[in-house]
């Protein structure tokens, strides 16, 4: 996604109208201007708070009119000995663990199935893609009357099997794999249409190729296809990990962070600690992590994937 | 046909019809009598019933006069501050460039969306929380945008660019007359991603505001849903069909625009 290669080619691009001296200062000013209606706002908006995020960690809450004072590290003292935030952190690995390889997976089945002569395959493929245009806060609601117990459409399909009545959402050992369902729903048709335009570009010559020299399907699939499809993965990927840490739409409608902390992800325990507890340092310490973890993710995908592709 | 063929047909339309199951439910919950929300029977009754109700016990049009407005709004100013950031990413080569460049790409993997403890103190101070511009505000100069015109600018001949300079058009006028014409399929596609991502949105409008004079949809229908009175499961489904309504149907209706949009988008 990030282009690091603008330097490099700022020679090349340099404007076509005259490079004398008095016009060469026109560009920088036409550029920033340019620029700077996007640049104010990105600033105010995105710069500005993870700045002030870390600054705001480091002091205590405003009270009855004065302001905050320095604690130092004290939020993070404080973060470090919160058994809730670690439960919140395991939850958000657990989540992740669940919802990305499953999503992708089945995204990748997905597009081979869409992609090859199945039989109505653009109803599949409607069938696959809807749930992404639809809103999570909407999903949640549908999903939420499947899992009621005693009379949603789960129930009465496991009662028909003869299982026991089960509470889904409200027992702790159940209810964050309701959540992984959910998003693995949601997310699959996304992720799928990457991969499905990524194999229409393949050549069709390898697959004849192959079948010429007796390769079988699964063989083929393995050796050939799916490493052509590796920077697909690797975009999918960083896309899915940062929906894990993301997404939390869901847990307000269905679970509210319970039972007992069971289903509160990272970002869902921030917006608990500073909107309904209003405890606002240290839902900004607590946004430092997360800040964190998704400064780790880029560097990651920057190490990963821009060696490979090239936007130029 | 071999069998192997076969086993996959049906493996596949299992998928598709467990991926359909929980939408197929919603319609029929909210297209039948409430008795038979549970029952299938294929001579229930179909009502609209359950839309009115629901359309009667909260102010849904005002939710989607909001929502309208928002999501309009939103695209208007992305569209310009993203077509003048991309085009002076793409053709100027100021100084300090390349790091601006580096800054405006943070935003791809810091999304607003996380930064709400600090935004929502920035909205506070400006004053205009429980606004249509509160919600909208950090989203409006989207890095994405940015991202995906430069890309596509980049690919705009320079002849052309030529063109228009030698009959002595300036630099808006040539962006205006040349690089937007032909960045017209990027536009739609980013329209569209724009547009349902922020129908969509939820958790930032639902910190930012408190009032129906400023709720969106999807909060609305969360502070309609969340009401513990004898919850009747046929009007919230009705409610949420109607909510993602749009939507859905602009999707069932220019389906190969949207894929396409979404693919356009993501590989950029």
């Amino acid at each position: 996604m990030s282009d690091l290669s603008g330097m490099s080619s700022a020679r090349r691009d340099a404007p076509v109208h005259g490079s004398a001296t008095p016009r060469r200062w026109r560009v920088h000013v036409q550029g920033w201007l340019l620029l700077l209606p996007a640049a104010v706002l990105l600033v105010t908006f995105t710069h500005y708070p993870v700045v002030a995020t870390l600054y705001h960690s480091l002091f205590s809450n405003p009270r009855a009119g004065r302001a905050g004072v320095w604690v130092g590290a004290d939020n993070y003292r404080a973060m470090v000995e919160d058994p809730v935030f670690w439960r919140v952190l395991g939850n958000n690995i657990w989540f992740a663990a669940g919802t990305i390889p499953v999503s992708i997976a089945l995204a990748l089945l997905m597009a081979v199935w869409v992609n090859g002569r199945i039989a109505g395959r653009s109803l599949l493929r409607l069938a696959f893609f809807t749930p992404t245009v639809l809103p999570m806060i909407a999903v949640a609601n549908i999903w939420l009357f499947f899992y009621t117990p005693g009379y949603g459409l789960l129930e009465q399909l496991t009662g028909l099997l003869g299982l026991p009545s089960h509470n889904w959402l409200g027992s702790r050992e159940t209810a964050l794999g309701c959540l992984v369902v959910v998003t693995v729903w949601k997310e699959a048709g996304f992720f799928m249409i990457f991969y499905l335009a990524a194999l229409q570009s393949l050549s069709p010559q390898l697959g004849e190729a192959a079948a010429l020299m007796g390769a079988g399907r699964w063989y083929f699939f393995r050796r050939v296809t799916f490493p052509l499809l590796m920077p697909t993965t690797l975009f999918v990927l960083v896309n899915a990990v940062i929906n894990s840490f993301r997404l939390v739409d869901h847990i307000v409608v269905m679970t509210k962070g319970g039972p007992d902390n069971a289903t509160a992800l990272l970002l869902y325990y921030i917006y608990d600690v500073g909107f309904k507890f209003w405890d606002q340092a240290y839902a900004a310490a607590l946004t430092l992590v997360l800040l964190v973890i998704l400064a780790a993710v880029a560097l990651g995908q920057f190490l990963l994937l821009d060696r490979r592709v090239h936007y130029q | 046909m071999r069998p192997g063929h076969v086993l996959e047909t049906v493996g596949a339309w299992l998928l598709g019809a467990l991926w359909a199951l929980p939408l197929g439910y919603a319609v029929w919950t909210a297209f039948h009598p409430s008795e038979y929300s549970t029952r299938f029977v294929l001579g229930a009754p179909l009502t609209l019933e359950n839309f009115a109700k629901a359309w009667a016990a909260a102010p849904f049009a005002r939710y989607f006069v909001n929502t309208t407005l928002l999501v309009a709004m939103i695209l208007a100013v992305q569209l310009v501050l993203c077509t003048l950031a991309a085009y002076a990413f793409a053709r100027f080569a100021f100084a300090g460039r390349a790091a601006a460049f580096l800054l405006v790409l943070v935003q791809l993997m810091i999304m607003p969306d996380v930064l709400i403890v600090e935004n929502y103190r920035t909205m506070s101070r400006l004053g205009i929380l429980d606004t249509l511009w509160a919600i909208g505000l950090p989203y409006m100069a989207s890095a994405f945008g940015i991202f995906l015109l430069r890309q596509t600018f980049k690919t705009v001949p320079r002849e052309l660019d030529e063109a228009a300079r030698v009959e002595g058009a300036g630099a808006l006028e040539t962006l205006w007359r040349v690089y937007v014409p032909l960045a017209r399929p990027v536009y739609i596609a980013y329209g569209l991603v724009s547009v349902s991502y922020h129908w969509n949105n939820f958790l930032w409008p639902l910190i930012v505001t408190n009032s129906v004079q400023s709720r969106p949809l999807t909060v609305g229908l969360q502070v309609f849903s969340s009401v513990d009175q004898g919850v009747d499961w046929s009007i919230i489904t009705a409610a949420t069909l109607m909510t993602s309504g749009p939507l859905l149907v602009a999707f069932l209706l220019f389906q190969r625009q949207f894929v396409q949009s979404f693919m356009r988008a993501g590989i950029r």
